[in-house]
């Protein structure tokens, strides 16, 4: 660094919806950057040599030099500079859980508040998005076909860097749109679904065809997309969407909703436009969440905004261990979420008809640390009570689908059904097939799925050119 | 877009669609639906497939109108396109030469009965099929159904058709007839109460007795668990583990009362759907 500079010690405020106001609607919450304050927030950075951040980001976003760039007013440098490395910026810019990646490592972190690194991310992709991308380069065809199973982030920057590297790729999903969790799972408020549709669109310009309504495992196996579809190489991204019930009394009562359910409703059907929109859902005055991730949050936000009185988000460890992203439980809080910590159900209650009326749980307290890790909580004896509640919503975690991992000759299975991929090349037991995404790690990260998306692309281009050879 | 090719209306409510899917057609089996949804601001409703053509690459639906959904599929005539189709969906029925074999069809559960019956035919089962319906105008494919069963017996509740009575009141007079160690099966498809009724008079007997449930769905793929059931004391899902389950394991009282969660909600959908007053219903 030449001259010292001055050093501002909190970040510039993201600008945001009023808590009163956004939760009585579904816009975003976190309103973006303008260029101003992006460019102020840039020149917080200090351009660290040894790049700590970059060394917190799972992809390795070239963090100081798109800084710089922003720093000095060259947008399109910026957007160019994260997208050698980031296919979906404007969705990690907003989702990543920054406080645990690249900020984390921020030198300015130590001991005052990092970049806000994300927000720039989210301010270089989201002024692209506003001018419109670019068309892209795509390489001469090579004559290879490869079927890109499910269209989350994993599937989505596979797709995307085969068909620049010049091959034909087909997108099978499985839903009536194209996007995976970032459609159907994270709310509009925290994602709108236009920005997805964005890099939908921009993978159609690129020459992918996306097959929506297309459940691989049912109209087609893998091994038939293989041998009867002509497909050269597959890559399976279908995703953790199976979710997990507690398997306790009551579970089946009316008004206990998997938050699958509740938000596939919400988000893709968009149940909160009903009746404009068909398709239903029900909330009713007090909602409990079971769980303290990022779904949870997700859902415990969505039912206020459907119009529940009180939401609790019901967790078994204390409020150090929430696995949330840390602004989803700031912006929890402003909103008025409850929390009540320590705390897990044993049994939902459920009046003459079925439907839940209350909650028993048991107070918890922490004992020693698990094998991740963190405290093990551990039930108090007799100190079961009732939360007066008359909707649950069961957010303790997804297992990948079996559909595709079961109907797959000779794919090699780990113990929670996921299927076994190299780390390094997403290659499986299956020659031609490729995994990557939460179908291998189990429910993860959007930048950890699209990182493994591109490292199945690079090595399933690898396969080709050897094939070919 | 999913083209609509055939309509037939068997009666105001039932009505018979050929849809153009040949993804769908080239792997179904009897026993499995589909979901379709018909615009963009469409709810996803799961159908059984009724019949398909694996060459002409199409699939047939019959439905019945019972809310918003059916209702405007309804007005749709050949011609006209369906937004999203996706299929097939579920386990497959299970088919071999079981010996003899009772297939009960009741309402517009006649329809999701045709192309099992047929397969347990052909896989060289005797098959008495027994098909019902409230009132004559709501009975439909009599003749398919003969052509694809040994023996077949007809029932209207009003007795406005054939025989009076419910098709659980023929069931128990084969059995009772026949023996119940010559019914080695029983397949029971159609309203709830219905199927429910089947169990309990097969119950008596020992009879295994497959039915096939329609439980809520949003995605029919596993992911939602919106169409959970309780079968022998475990938790299944519907729309993968199923349709078909063993009906003396289900728990019909659970099943019901979950089909009702959206009851007002459905009510308040149909009657914007069905309001002439210009307020935006109707469409
Ligand atoms: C509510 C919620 C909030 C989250 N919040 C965050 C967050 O803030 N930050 C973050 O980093 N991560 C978050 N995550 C996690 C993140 O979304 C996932 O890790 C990521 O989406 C995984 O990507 P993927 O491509 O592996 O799978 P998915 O996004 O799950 O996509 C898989 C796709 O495959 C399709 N599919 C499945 N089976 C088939 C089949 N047989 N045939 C065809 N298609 C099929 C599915 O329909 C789906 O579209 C959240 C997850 C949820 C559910
Ligand atoms: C596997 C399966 C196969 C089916 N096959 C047929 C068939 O071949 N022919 C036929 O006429 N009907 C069939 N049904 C029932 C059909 O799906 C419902 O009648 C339809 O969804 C009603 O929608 P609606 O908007 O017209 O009525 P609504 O007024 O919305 O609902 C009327 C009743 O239908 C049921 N229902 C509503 N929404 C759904 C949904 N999303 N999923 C499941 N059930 C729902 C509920 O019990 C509800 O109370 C099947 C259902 C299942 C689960
Ligand atoms: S991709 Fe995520 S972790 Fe990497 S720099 Fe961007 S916000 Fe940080
Ligand atoms: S660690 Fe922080 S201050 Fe240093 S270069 Fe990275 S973002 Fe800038
Ligand atoms: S309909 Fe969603 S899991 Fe069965
Ligand atoms: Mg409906």
């Amino acid at each position: 660094m030449a001259e010292k500079k001055e050093i501002i010690p909190k970040k510039h405020p993201m600008p945001a919806q009023e808590p009163v106001e956004r939760i009585r609607n579904f816009n975003e919450v976190a309103l973006g950057y303008d260029e101003e304050t992006a460019v102020a927030e840039a020149k917080r950075c200090l351009q660290c040599k040894k790049e700590p951040c970059r060394q917190g980001c799972p992809v390795e976003v070239d963090i100081p030099a798109f800084i710089k760039l922003v720093a000095e007013r060259d947008f399109a440098g910026a957007i160019k500079k994260i997208k050698e490395k980031n296919a979906l910026p404007a969705v990690c810019g907003r989702v990543c859980p920054q406080e645990n990646q690249c900020e984390k490592y921020c030198t300015l972190g130590k001991k005052h508040e990092p970049v806000g690194i994300g927000r720039l991310e989210r301010f270089c992709a989201d002024w692209e998005l506003a001018r419109g991308v670019l068309p892209q380069e795509v390489a001469p065809p090579t004559g290879f076909k490869v079927a890109v199973v499910g269209s989350g982030p994993a599937g989505l920057t596979c797709a995307a860097d085969l068909a620049k590297l010049g091959h034909r790729v087909t997108v099978f999903e499985a839903l009536h749109v194209a996007g995976g969790v970032l459609m159907y799972g994270i709310p509009e408020f925290r994602l709108p679904k236009r920005v997805v549709q964005a890099e939908v669109e921009n993978l159609k310009k690129l020459g992918v065809e996306i097959i929506t309504n297309a459940v691989v495992g049912k109209f087609a196996t893998v091994d038939e997309l293989m041998e009867e579809e002509g497909f050269d190489a597959v890559f399976i991204g279908t995703g953790a969407g199976l979710p997990y019930f507690m398997n306790i009394p009551g579970e089946n009562s009316c008004g206990v909703y998997s938050a699958n359910e509740f938000l596939t409703r919400t988000n893709l059907m968009k149940a909160y436009l009903f009746p404009e929109w068909d398709t239903p859902i029900k909330v009713g005055r007090k909602v409990a969440v079971i769980g303290g991730g990022n779904v949870a949050m997700d859902a415990a936000r969505t039912a206020l905004r459907l119009g529940a009185e009180e939401s609790w988000i019901v967790y078994r460890r204390s409020e150090k261990e929430l696995p949330a992203r840390h602004e989803e439980v700031e912006h929890a809080k402003e909103e008025g979420i409850k929390f009540a910590f320590l705390t897990n159900p044993v049994r939902i209650l459920a009046d003459e008809n079925g439907w839940v009326k209350g909650m028993e749980c048991l107070r918890y307290e922490l004992g020693e640390p698990d094998e991740s890790g963190r405290r093990r909580p551990v039930p108090i004896p007799g100190s079961e009570f009732v939360m007066d509640v008359d909707t649950v919503v069961v957010a303790i975690g997804q297992a990948p689908n079996p559909l595709v991992p079961r109907t797959t000759r000779g794919l090699e299975l780990g113990r929670k059904g996921n299927i076994v991929a190299d780390p390094q090349t997403g290659a499986t037991s299956k020659p031609g097939v490729f995994a990557g995404g939460d179908v291998v790690t189990g429910a993860a990260t959007v930048i950890l799925a699209m990182g493994a998306g591109r490292i199945a692309a690079r090595s399933i281009h690898d396969y080709l050119m050897k094939k070919k050879a | 877009m999913f083209k609509i090719l055939e309509k037939q209306v068997f009666s105001p409510i039932i009505k018979q669609m050929v849809i153009e899917a040949p993804r769908v057609a080239r792997k179904c089996q009897p026993g499995q639906f589909v979901i379709l949804r018909i615009h963009e601001e469409g709810e996803r409703i799961p159908l059984t497939i009724a019949d398909f053509d694996r060459e002409k690459g199409t699939i047939t639906i019959v439905f019945q109108e019972v809310g918003k959904t059916t209702k405007q599929l309804g007005t749709l005539e050949a011609g006209d396109y369906i937004k999203d189709f996706v299929g097939p969906l579920g386990t497959p029925s299970h088919i071999e030469n079981f010996g003899t074999v009772i297939c009960v069809g009741g309402g517009v559960g006649i329809a999701p009965v045709f192309p099992i019956a047929r397969a347990l035919k052909e896989a060289g089962n005797h098959v008495i099929s027994i098909i019902g319906a409230r009132t004559r105008e709501l009975l439909f494919w009599e003749n398919r159904m003969r052509e694809v069963s040994t023996e077949l017996f007809v029932t209207t509740d009003d007795g406005s058709y054939v025989r009076k009575g419910f098709v659980t009141d023929v069931l128990k007079e084969i059995i009772d007839e026949r023996g119940k160690d010559n019914i080695n099966l029983v397949l029971a498809i159609g309203p709830q109460p219905m199927m429910r009724a089947c169990c309990n008079v097969t119950k008596d007997y020992g009879i295994k007795t497959i039915v096939s449930l329609n439980a809520l769905m949003v995605d029919g793929t596993g992911m939602c668990g919106c169409c959970r059931v309780t079968v022998g004391g475990q938790t299944r899902f519907v729309c993968v583990d199923g349709p078909e389950f063993d009906g003396h394991q289900v728990d019909f009282a659970e099943l019901a009362r979950r089909s009702a969660t959206f009851r007002a909600e459905e009510q308040r959908a149909l009657e914007r759907h069905t309001c002439q007053c210009g307020c935006g219903g109707g469409k």
